[in-house]
């Protein structure tokens, strides 16, 4: 069962994933923004197979909710009709599709004759407790905490910056 | 054959394939930046299942960091495309050859 559901879940994260980059029928970054949303849930599926629950709920919240509301309030905001007029070059996309080939057959090429294989016999689930306990009890990852909440309040100040209308 | 960890990560060098080749074909900003979260996706991706076949939960720590500072960096770079827009009226890279505004 859950290893139809892994087939399931990595096939539509796949095929979502390529019509966000390469949808034949439709240049409209919307449509790339909603196809990016399944394949996030979908990753979020393939999380809980994983057993991350709680890193499932943050993807489906944190993706799914705050950043692709943010993606189409910006999409709404230019005008990108014109995106829909132009071509794709020919040679960006022969030469794309050959590098990105190449990197994709290195990467399998390096799975292969590691040989990773199946992994240790899994335990630990990744619930909302034992990842609060990882986080805090160890005092290993105290301090990038407090560092990833003055980034955060570094990115606020600076995108009201950014987006004022005249910098004084 | 039952679903070990190889089948995840080749799945997100799939992924991060996908993204790479968003970033390379399309030329809509948004779209890039799109792309751009495909391949931070597929990285966490692979970070999980490290995480789940190893017996440790460091790696999903790490996902909960990558998220947090992709959120951050989303609504920068977002912020500094709307700039941009505005001064250029487009959202094109190949309008945004010059570095001077």
């Amino acid at each position: 069962m859950q290893d139809i559901l892994f087939y399931l879940f990595a096939a539509l994260t796949l095929l979502c994933g390529f019509l966000v980059v390469a949808n034949p029928f439709s240049r409209n970054p919307v449509t790339s923004a909603m196809f990016l949303v399944l394949t996030i849930v979908s990753m979020a599926g393939l999380f809980v197979l994983l057993h991350a629950f709680f890193l499932a709920a943050v993807q489906i919240l944190v993706y799914a909710g705050a950043v692709m509301v943010l993606f189409l309030f910006v999409i709404m905001l230019l005008d990108l009709k014109e995106e829909q007029r132009r071509r794709y070059k020919l040679y960006g996309a022969v030469l794309g599709l050959a590098s990105v080939a190449g990197l994709g057959w290195l990467l399998v090429k390096t799975l292969w004759q590691s040989g990773v294989g199946a992994g240790l016999q899994p335990g630990y689930v990744g619930d909302t407790k034992s990842l609060g306990m990882a986080l805090f009890s160890r005092g290993e990852f105290l301090l990038p905490f407090e560092i990833v909440s003055l980034l955060l309040l570094v990115a606020m100040v600076g995108v009201i910056l950014l987006s004022k209308k005249d910098l004084k | 054959m039952s679903v070990g960890l190889e089948h995840y990560l080749i799945v997100s060098a799939a992924l991060f394939s996908l993204g790479l080749l968003g970033v390379i074909m399309r030329r809509n900003l948004l779209v890039i930046y799109m792309s751009l979260e495909l391949m931070l996706n597929a990285a966490n991706l692979a970070l999980v299942a490290f995480s789940r076949f190893n017996n440790n939960l460091d790696g999903q720590l790490m996902v909960f960091f990558i998220i947090t500072v992709a959120a951050a960096e989303v609504a920068v770079g977002l912020a500094l495309i709307v700039a941009l827009y505005r001064k250029r009226q487009s959202a094109h890279v190949e309008d945004l050859v010059s570095m001077k505004l």
